[in-house]
């Protein structure tokens, strides 16, 4: 279903034009989707919840329960870098929660908070599976690992020159 | 599939290959708890109470979701599987509130059957509980979170069942809900199949809640009185200063033709006889121009008076009489029998709103050709030509969406509107709202008739093709139209045929012949031989007038008398007042309808939860209608036919056959809290009769119907159980019908509309009037 209006970019349009022919049926196609539209639009707004649903022929409703099952898909925009700290077993055994912590100090948020400048968000996680080099930080798509508080540090510093730029 | 065989607590059972373990033992008798798990719904594996131990499978296993297959070994009790189950209990328990004592559902909650067989009365868990107040969703489903036990049957019936997807769950683990599409409220169908399904109190009935408790009630099967489909309902009744009340409408027992289902006005609309507005005294017009109440002795006196002395001065050509389609087979019967045979008039009519008699007609001597409710939910295919089944047929629309969910059939439309149905059809066609007739004659391979597209030409092949096809055509469809459509359908292999028409006992109206041309059993008045011997007295032989002739001929002063039963054709046909000015009215109603405002005698009459009887939905399926409710002062339609009747002097012994000699009802046919029969005993002792059976009896009637209409002649011990029959439609002995006047005038109700009735139902009027419904009606209808 071509859908006229979208307010997706051309190519995630054309992107999703496909994405409900790969599927037995079309509802298969809801999750991948979210995280799409989430990388593109930064959340799940009221307006991507409308359009994935018409795009997969369900209700909005059925969309708002399956997006509110999903704890990475979020209804609300957040930071432009988004750090997610792993306190799960082999992180937490090598300083996850320290290093969480710390990141709560440096930046002056809590867990899913932004800071005032809109740069960063917090995020305590689960594991993002890269234990052999915990404890690990997961910043949107790019890991850091290894980390102590100090090389956290020149982490969110290379971070914060990016946002500038 | 073929048979495997297994073993369930050492018993070896069979069941073939494919069914589900716990279907396959409750089959055998052995009930395994499920709180998911529901019959016909999808799978869920959510609550982990069927878990059973499965010999060579490693952990217990969900007996909802696990196949039998050769050779498996089950243990449905031991103390392994008790304790998962108590812990499971336990769990669910965790945050369940101690609502007990005034739960909507205490009484008959499936939680507190578990707790009490496996006794998880201990709680290991301390945290405090999450208290959610109550939400109203909308006027008539409320939602009680905390008593929530997260078994999605609601969500499933709602969207499977119903197709119409107002309930998702949201958020996951322990913090997941049941939230309706609206946020904080419902837009939907209103049907209450979430409630019904609901195993604990967590969804409530804004009829029924706080009400009472169940084991304070009486509860009474019979028919709804709503639409033509005829669902079964169990009433919930108890008695109250001035009758008995109806507290609820409900599915207890799902072996009607309904299976599952009842709609919003099956489940809540009996409120009507609570009205206000609620006649309980006869009225009678006074010198001022006045209606008064006056005693019934009085009104029947009076009534009967008038009525003798303009048959004996005008003839019965003077009299017409309109019956009800909301009165049961043999309150219109008698009618019929009242008019023909004590008024002398063939002047009878009632609002049709199918061409029933175009349809028995067509079906003369084609047995086996009636489709019955139920057939639709197993037929491999049905053709949908007109009417919408979601507003108009509820029923229906259920056991179409059944079946196609259930077994794929293959549903055609062919519709001059987007009907909802659409959603399920393997193909569709639009039609022009006046095209159905040429489209049948296109069916049939008449291509000049219908100017086609590829469309509607690879729709033609298909349904040619069908081997066994199900033909349900709606009031489109009339006359000769009927009859084209039943030729074109024979020429397929298989094909059964179902004319759709409104309300409970519209079928019945006509199968009783309420018709000025034809006497039940669609018998010619002109071949009445049958009927006078059995009525021991000659009957017109000229066909009376129909109600349209009969209105004007009342505003030619040609009528002096009408005799209207539970009907309100002043609003329905827009009768002008002034037409029935110099004609002497009578009218049978429960309301001051426009139509009884008009009277000059009102009798207040019971509805079809006040009394016994049968009815006949618009597939043909007979059923009986049981006494669930009383009101003081009202009577039936039958009783006061029967006693106007003693009044003008004729024999009520010829007119209801009771007494000696016929097979007749002791009771069987009442409901638990009727009283009737005493006060039949009081009358029948007064009046020096046998006070072993009533003239009041509608089996007596019955007994006659079955003698001289054929087609009704069916098995009585399986409808005297509740159970439906389906008429013998082929032994209809009609004659041609060529040239008959078409009167049909559809009812146009919708899903939350029920004619007049409907306006004195005052949650349907709150339903139609908040923001939830899904579909709008487009106009209140009248009756
Ligand atoms: S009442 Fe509404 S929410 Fe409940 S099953 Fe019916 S349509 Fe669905
Ligand atoms: S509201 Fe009732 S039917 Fe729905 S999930 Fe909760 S307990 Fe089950
Ligand atoms: S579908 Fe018709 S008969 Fe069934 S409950 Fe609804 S109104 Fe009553
Ligand atoms: S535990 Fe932190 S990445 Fe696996
Ligand atoms: S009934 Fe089997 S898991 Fe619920």
């Amino acid at each position: 279903m071509a859908t006229e209006t979208t307010i997706f970019s051309p190519e995630l349009a054309a992107r999703f034009d496909k994405l409900v022919t790969l599927y037995p049926v079309r509802r298969s196609a809801l999750v991948p989707m979210l995280l799409y539209a989430q990388d593109e639009v930064g959340y799940i707004s009221k307006a991507v919840v409308a359009e994935v649903a018409r795009r997969v022929g369900v209700l909005e409703n059925d969309v708002v329960s399956v997006l509110s099952y999903y704890s990475m898909l979020r209804t609300q925009p957040i930071g432009k870098f988004n750090v997610q700290v792993c306190t799960n077993i082999c992180c937490m055994l090598r300083g996850g929660n320290e290093l969480f912590e710390h990141c709560k100090k440096r930046l002056g948020i809590g867990h899913k908070g932004t800071t005032a400048d809109g740069v960063f968000s917090l995020e305590e996680v689960e594991c993002i599976g890269a234990c052999s080099w915990a404890p690990a930080v997961q910043v949107n798509y790019d890991f850091h690992e290894n980390l102590t508080p100090e090389s956290m540090d020149k982490v969110l510093e290379e971070y914060r020159e990016k946002a500038q730029k | 599939m073929a048979d495997v065989t297994f073993t369930v607590d050492g018993k070896k059972l069979t069941a073939p290959a494919g069914t589900l373990l716990i279907e396959a033992c409750r089959k055998a008798g052995i009930e395994i708890p499920a709180f998911c798990y529901y019959p016909n719904l999808s799978l869920q594996a959510a609550c982990r109470m069927c878990v059973v131990r499965i010999e060579k499978m490693p952990k217990l296993q969900t007996a909802c979701t696990t196949v039998v297959t050769e050779g498996m070994a089950v243990t449905t009790e031991s103390d392994e599987v008790k304790q998962s189950r108590k812990a499971m209990v336990e769990l669910v328990l965790g945050n369940h509130p101690l609502d007990c004592p005034v739960c909507d559902a205490g009484g008959e909650c499936e939680l507190q059957d578990m707790t009490f067989t496996y006794g998880a009365h201990e709680s290991r868990y301390v945290e405090i509980k999450q208290h959610r107040d109550e939400q109203q969703w909308s006027p008539v489903v409320f939602f009680d979170r905390p008593r929530c036990i997260m078994c999605y049957r609601c969500v499933r019936v709602c969207a499977e069942g119903m197709d119409v997807w107002a309930l998702a769950v949201d958020n996951r683990g322990v913090s997941s809900v049941i939230a309706p599409n609206e946020g904080d409220s419902l837009l939907c169908e209103q049907c209450g199949m979430c409630i019904d399904i609901c195993p604990v109190g967590a969804l409530t009935s804004g009829t029924y809640r706080y009400k009472t408790r169940p084991w304070e009630m009486n509860h009474v099967g019979t028919i709804c009185t709503h639409c033509g489909d005829g669902c079964k309902t169990t009433l919930g009744v108890r008695p109250v200063n001035d009758g008995v009340e109806i507290i609820r409408g409900d599915n207890r027992d799902k072996s009607g033709i309904n299976g599952d289902f009842l709609c919003v006005k099956g489940r809540y609309a009996f409120d009507f006889a609570h009205h206000e507005g609620r006649l309980t005294k006869p009225l009678v017009r006074q010198t001022d121009g006045k209606l008064a109440p006056v005693s019934w002795e009085h009104a029947i006196d009076f009534t009967a008076k008038k009525l003798r002395e303009i048959r004996d001065t005008r003839g019965g050509n003077a009299i017409g009489v309109i019956g009800s389609n909301r009165t049961t087979n043999e309150e219109a019967y008698l009618l019929q029998k009242f008019a023909r045979s004590v008024l002398g008039t063939n002047n009878i009519d009632h609002h049709r709103t199918a061409d029933y008699t175009a349809f028995a007609a067509a079906l003369k001597d084609k047995p086996g050709r009636e489709a019955s409710l139920r057939d639709f939910a197993s037929a491999r295919a049905i053709l949908l030509l007109g009417n919408d089944p979601t507003n108009q047929h509820p029923g229906l629309a259920w056991q179409i969406r059944t079946n196609v969910r259930l077994n794929r059939a293959r549903l055609y439309v062919a519709n001059h509107e987007d009907v909802r149905l659409r959603r399920q059809a393997r193909a569709s066609v639009i039609l022009p709202s006046d095209g159905y007739a040429s489209f049948v004659s296109y069916l049939g391979g008449n291509d000049g008739a219908f100017r086609g597209s590829d469309l509607t030409a690879s729709f033609r092949d298909v349904i040619r093709k069908e081997e066994s096809l199900l033909i349900a055509f709606g009031s489109e469809l009339r006359g000769r139209d009927i009859q084209a459509l039943v030729d074109f359908g024979l020429s397929l292999p298989n094909t059964k045929f179902a004319c759709l028409g409104d309300y409970v006992n519209s079928r019945g109206a006509a199968d009783m012949g309420l018709l000025p041309d034809l006497l039940p059993g669609y018998i010619p008045v002109s071949a009445s031989t049958q009927f006078a011997e059995e009525y021991g007295s000659a009957l017109p032989a000229q066909a009376g007038l129909d109600l349209i002739q009969m209105f004007d001929a009342a505003g030619q002063g040609d009528l002096a008398a009408l005799y209207i039963v539970g009907a309100n054709p002043v609003s329905r046909y827009g009768i002008d007042p002034s037409a029935l000015k110099n004609t002497f009215l009578v009218v049978q109603d429960m309301f001051l309808t426009e139509t009884a405002a008009l009277a000059d005698v009102v009798f207040p009459a019971a509805n079809l939860y006040e009394k016994a009887g049968t009815v006949t939905n618009t597939y043909g399926d007979l059923q009986l209608v049981k006494k669930a409710s009383d009101r003081a002062g009202v009577r039936t339609d039958f009783e006061i036919v029967v006693r106007v009747v003693d009044k003008m002097g004729a024999d009520p012994k010829k007119l209801v056959p009771f007494g000696k000699g016929v097979r007749a009802d002791f009771g069987q046919s009442r409901g638990a809290e009727t009283g009737e029969a005493d006060r039949h005993a009081v009358w029948l002792v007064a009046n020096h009769l046998e006070p072993k059976l009533s003239p009041f009896d509608p089996f007596a009637v019955f007994d006659e119907i079955q003698r001289l209409v054929p087609a009704y002649n069916v098995p009585r011990l399986n409808l005297l159980l509740g159970n439906d029959e389906h008429l013998k439609s082929e032994l209809v002995q009609i004659e041609s019908v060529a040239g008959r006047r078409d009167l049909v005038l559809p009812a146009n109700d919708v899903l939350y509309t029920s004619g007049t009735l409907g306006r004195y139902s005052a949650k349907l009027e709150e339903v139609v009037a908040s923001a939830t419904i899904l579909m709008k009606p487009a106009e209140t209808a009248a009756d």
